[in-house]
C-alpha cells in the first residue's frame, strides 16, 4: 500500500488535468470540450482523495469534496448538454467557432 | 355683597364674548346676532346695577374691590391685570351699561330690522358696538393703566369702525379716519404720560402709582429730554394725561373729529357722545385725581380749567349758526365737555362727575331723538321722491333743519322726548339734571373766585360758562324752535311720521333719566329736597385718594338764579326767534335767520363773524393748510423721491444686476458644469467603443483567456 507514493497519484492527476485543458482549448467540438472540462474536475477529485489519503485520514473533508465535486460535475454534464442540444436544434451545428453570438 | 363685587370683571366681558360671538358666529343671522348683543349688554346692565347698589355704603372709597391676576411675567418683573371698583367706576357702571342697552335696543328699530330696507350689514354693526361697550366698560372697571391704556385704544378702533360704518361714502371713510387720526395725537401724549408714570414709580396699579408718596417724589423729580433741557416731573406727566383727554374728549384744539363722528349711523353718536368715548376722557382725569390735585403752584390745573372753559364757549358759540340737527347737538357735546373739563380744572371734581353722567343721559335723549327726526324725515324724503309732489326740489336733506319745522305734530312722542333733553341740556332750574349738575360747576367757580377775587381763573372759568350756559340755551331754544315750530318747511316734513316703538320707548326712559338722575345730588342746603347723596358716595374716594375732605361748596341761590334766568331766556329767546322762520335749506342764510340778519346789520363785520361761526372759526381749514397740506405734500415729495430717484432705481438696479449676473450664471452652467459632464460621457464612450473589442463571443478565446489567467495566478502564488 504504501509503496505508492503520493507524487505518483499527484503526477497521474496533473497528467490527466493537461489532457483535459488540452481538450477544452483545442476541440472545435463542444462536446469534446465538455468532455474536456470533466477530465480536469475528475483529476481534481483524484488530487483530493489522495490527499485525504496521505495527509488527513481521520478527517472526512477530502472524501466530501469529491463526492460534491462529482455532483456538480454530474449537474454541469446535464445543463451543458442540455444546451448543447437546443444549439444544435437552431444552429445545427456544435462547432464553437461558429457559435459567436455573445460578441459585441 | 362680596360675591357680587367679586363679579365686577365679568361685566365687560359680556359683551365682548357678545362680538366674538356675531363675528365668528352669528353674523348671518341678523336677528340673533342683535338678540345676542342686546342680551350681553342687557346682563352687563343687570349686573352693573347690582354692583352699585350693593355698593352703596359697602366702603367701596376706604378699601377698593381689587381683583389682580397675573398676566405677563417678564424678566424681574411681572405685568398684571387689574380690575378695581371703587365709587367713581361703581357710578359709571350705573351709567354706562345701562345708556349702551338703551342704544342697543334703539339701534334695531334705527337699521329697521325686519323691512325691507334693512341695513346690509346689521350684524357687524351689532359686533362693533358690543364691543365698544366692553371697551368702556373694561376701562371703567381697570386698576391699573396697562388695562386702562387697551380699553382706551379699543375704543379709539370701534369709533373708527364706526364712525366709518357707512364707508362707502366718501364723507364717513373720510370722518373715521380723521377721528382715529386727531385722537391718536391725544393717545401719544397719554402713551408717554403712562409711561413716565410707569418709570418713576415702577407701578402700573393705578392707587400705587397716584399715593401720596408717588406724587411727593415726582414733584421733586424732573424729567431730561434728549440731555438738552430737563422738564418738572409732575406738571409734565400731568399735562400728558391730559393731552390723552383732550383728544378723547374733544376738547380745544383736538375737537375738530368729534362734529364729524355723526356721518356714522345715529346710535353710534349717541354712543360715542353720552355713554363711552368722550365721557372716556373725563373719567381719565377724575380717575387720576392726585395729578390734578389743586395745591400750591399747581398751575397746569390751571391749564386745564381754562382750555374747558373755552372750549365750552367757543364750542357753544358755533352750534348757534349750525344747520344740522347732529352738528348742532355734536357741538353742545363739545361745549357741555367743557364744562366737565373746567370743572375738574379747579377743583370741583364732583360737579364733574356728575356733569358727566347727568350729560351722558340727556345727551344720548337728545342724540337718539335727532335720529328719531332724520328716521321720520328720511321716511318723509322717500315717500316724496315716489310719489313725485313737492315738485322739483332736488334731494332734500334730512338732517337739515331748515327742511324740518311743525314735526311736534307729525312726531309727538320724539317732541316731547326732545323737549325734555333739550330742557336739561339748557338747565332749565329746579326740575331738569342738567340744572342741577350745571349749577353745581357754576357754583364752585363762583365760590372760588370770590376767595380769590376776580383776577382768577375761576373768574374767567365762571364768567366763560356763564356765557357758554345762555349760548346752550339759545342754540337748544333755536333748534327746538328750527325742527319742531311753526310750519313744515318742505314736502318731507309733512310726511314725517313718528318712529317705531324700539325708538321711542329707549326715548321715553332717558327722559325719565334726564330729569331725575339730577335729584340724586341736590345740594344739602337746599331746602326739602336736598340730599347731596351722589356727594357723600363720592367723597369717599376723594378722601381715599387724596387723603383729604372734599370740600363741598354749598347751593349759592344767586348763581342758581342768574344761571336759571339765562336759560329760560335764551330758550325762549330762541324759540321766539325761530318758531316762524321761512326759507328751506336753499335759502341764504342772511335772508332765513333771524340772528344772521342782526349779525348782517353791523357794517363791516357782521357778515364775516357770522361766516366765521358758520364755518366753525374756520379751524378745518388752517389744520387743512398747517397739518394736513404739509403732509400730504411731504407723502408726494417722498413718493416722487421713492418713485423717480432712490427706491425705485435701486430696485430696477438690483434686477438688472440679477440679471446680468444669471447671464454669467447662465454661460458658466453652459460651457463649464455642462461642458465637464458632458466631457466625461464622451471619453466613457469611446473608452467602451474600443474595449468592447474584447468581447469575442467566442468560447474557445475566452476558455483561453481563462486558462492563461489561473496559469498565472497560479505563477504568482508558485513564484
Amino acid at each position: 500500500m504504501s509503496s505508492v507514493p503520493l507524487s505518483w497519484y499527484l503526477i497521474v492527476a496533473a497528467l490527466l488535468f493537461s489532457i483535459g485543458a488540452y481538450g477544452a482549448l483545442a476541440r472545435r467540438n463542444a462536446i469534446g470540450i465538455l468532455m474536456g472540462i470533466e477530465l480536469m474536475l475528475n483529476a481534481v477529485n483524484i488530487n483530493l482523495v489522495a490527499f485525504w489519503r496521505y495527509i488527513e485520514v481521520t478527517g472526512l473533508a477530502g472524501q466530501l469534496f469529491a463526492v460534491i465535486v462529482i455532483t456538480v460535475a454530474a449537474a454541469e454534464a446535464a445543463v451543458a448538454l442540455a444546451l448543447i442540444l437546443a444549439i444544435y436544434r437552431t444552429r445545427d451545428t456544435v462547432n464553437v467557432e461558429e457559435i459567436d453570438l455573445l460578441k459585441w | 355683597m362680596e360675591t357680587l363685587l367679586s363679579l365686577t370683571p365679568l361685566v365687560p366681558l359680556f359683551p365682548l364674548l357678545a362680538f366674538l360671538a356675531i363675528v365668528l358666529v352669528l353674523n348671518p343671522n341678523k336677528r340673533l346676532s342683535a338678540a345676542v348683543a342686546i342680551g350681553a349688554v342687557g346682563l352687563s346692565w343687570l349686573l352693573g346695577w347690582a354692583i352699585f347698589f350693593s355698593s352703596i355704603g359697602a366702603g367701596l372709597g376706604e378699601q377698593p374691590f381689587v381683583v389682580e391676576l397675573p398676566w405677563m411675567p417678564t424678566g424681574r418683573r411681572l405685568f398684571v391685570m387689574s380690575v378695581m371698583l371703587d365709587p367713581l367706576g361703581a357710578i359709571m357702571l350705573f351709567m354706562v351699561p345701562f345708556v349702551a342697552l338703551l342704544i342697543f335696543i334703539y339701534s334695531v328699530g334705527y337699521h329697521n330690522l325686519g323691512q325691507p330696507n334693512v341695513e346690509p350689514r346689521f350684524s357687524r354693526f351689532f359686533a362693533y358696538i358690543s364691543l365698544f361697550a366692553a371697551g368702556m366698560l373694561a376701562l371703567v372697571v381697570s386698576g391699573n393703566m396697562l388695562l386702562f391704556f387697551i380699553a382706551w385704544e379699543i375704543m379709539g378702533l370701534c369709533s373708527y369702525l364706526l364712525i366709518g360704518f357707512w364707508f362707502y361714502k366718501p364723507s364717513a371713510a373720510n370722518a373715521a379716519k380723521k377721528a382715529f387720526l386727531t385722537t391718536r395725537v391725544g393717545d401719544v401724549l397719554l402713551f408717554v404720560g403712562l409711561v413716565l408714570l410707569y418709570s418713576f414709580t415702577g407701578s402700573l396699579n393705578l392707587y400705587e402709582v397716584l399715593s401720596p408718596e408717588n406724587i411727593e417724589f415726582m414733584k421733586e423729580s424732573s424729567i431730561s429730554v434728549a440731555g438738552l433741557f430737563t422738564l418738572p416731573a409732575l406738571p409734565t406727566i400731568a399735562l400728558l394725561i391730559f393731552g390723552g383727554a383732550v383728544g378723547k374728549s374733544a376738547q380745544f384744539p383736538l375737537h375738530v373729529w368729534l362734529p364729524d363722528a355723526m356721518e356714522g349711523p345715529t346710535p353710534v353718536s349717541a354712543m360715542i357722545h353720552a355713554a363711552t368715548m368722550v365721557a372716556a376722557g373725563v373719567f381719565l382725569v377724575a380717575r387720576m385725581l392726585p395729578l390734578f390735585e389743586p395745591i400750591e403752584g399747581s398751575w397746569w390745573l390751571g391749564v386745564v380749567a381754562l382750555i374747558g372753559a373755552f372750549t365750552a364757549v367757543f364750542a357753544a358759540s358755533i352750534a348757534v349758526a349750525q344747520n344740522d340737527i347732529k352738528r348742532v347737538l355734536a357741538y353742545s357735546t363739545i361745549s357741555q365737555l367743557g364744562y366737565m373739563i373746567a370743572a375738574l380744572g379747579i377743583g370741583g371734581f364732583i360737579a364733574g362727575v356728575f356733569h358727566m353722567l347727568t350729560h351722558a343721559f340727556f345727551k344720548a335723549l337728545l342724540f337718539l331723538g335727532s335720529g328719531s327726526v332724520i328716521h321720520g324725515m328720511e321716511h318723509g324724503v322717500h315717500h316724496v321722491e315716489e310719489h313725485g309732489h313737492g315738485e322739483g326740489h332736488g334731494h332734500v336733506d334730512p338732517q337739515d333743519m331748515w327742511n324740518m319745522g311743525n314735526l311736534r305734530r307729525h312726531m309727538p312722542t320724539t317732541f316731547w322726548t326732545y323737549v325734555v333733553g333739550a330742557f336739561a341740556l339748557a338747565g332749565v332750574p329746579l326740575v331738569t339734571a342738567g340744572f342741577w349738575s350745571k349749577d353745581e360747576i357754576l357754583a364752585e367757580a363762583f365760590e372760588k373766585w370770590t376767595h380769590k377775587g376776580v383776577v382768577s381763573i375761576p373768574f374767567v372759568v365762571w364768567l366763560l360758562l356763564t356765557v357758554g350756559a345762555a349760548l346752550t340755551a339759545f342754540y337748544m331754544g333755536r333748534q327746538l324752535g328750527l325742527v319742531f315750530g311753526g310750519r313744515e318747511r318742505t314736502e318731507a316734513a309733512r310726511h314725517a311720521h313718528e318712529s317705531p316703538r324700539s325708538m321711542t320707548v329707549p326715548l321715553m326712559i332717558l327722559a325719565l333719566f334726564a330729569i331725575g338722575f339730577g335729584w340724586v345730588n341736590i345740594p344739602k342746603n337746599v331746602p326739602l329736597v336736598g340730599n347731596g347723596w351722589l356727594y357723600t358716595f363720592l367723597a369717599e374716594t376723594h378722601i381715599n385718594v387724596l387723603h383729604e375732605p372734599y370740600e363741598k361748596v354749598p347751593f349759592v341761590f344767586s348763581v342758581a338764579a342768574f344761571s336759571s334766568i339765562l336759560a329760560l331766556g335764551g330758550l325762549a329767546l330762541g324759540w321766539w326767534l325761530y318758531r316762524d322762520v321761512t326759507g328751506d335749506a336753499t335759502v341764504s342764510p342772511f335772508e332765513r335767520d333771524p340772528v344772521a340778519r342782526a349779525f348782517a346789520r353791523i357794517p363791516l363785520v357782521g357778515r364775516p363773524l357770522w361766516l366765521l361761526l358758520e364755518n366753525k372759526y374756520y379751524v378745518d381749514e388752517i389744520y387743512g393748510v398747517l397739518v394736513v397740506r404739509p403732509v400730504l405734500a411731504l407723502s408726494a415729495f417722498l413718493n416722487s423721491f421713492d418713485d423717480r430717484w432712490i427706491i425705485d432705481p435701486l430696485v430696477d438696479g438690483v434686477g438688472k444686476a440679477a440679471r446680468g449676473l444669471s447671464a454669467v450664471g447662465r454661460w458658466i452652467d453652459t460651457y463649464i458644469v455642462d461642458g465637464i459632464v458632458n466631457y466625461i460621457g464622451y471619453i466613457l464612450d469611446e473608452l467602451a467603443r474600443g474595449l468592447r473589442l474584447i468581447q469575442t463571443g467566442r468560447l474557445p478565446n475566452y476558455l483561453a483567456i481563462l486558462v492563461a489567467g489561473v496559469l498565472a495566478l497560479v505563477g504568482l502564488m508558485l513564484r
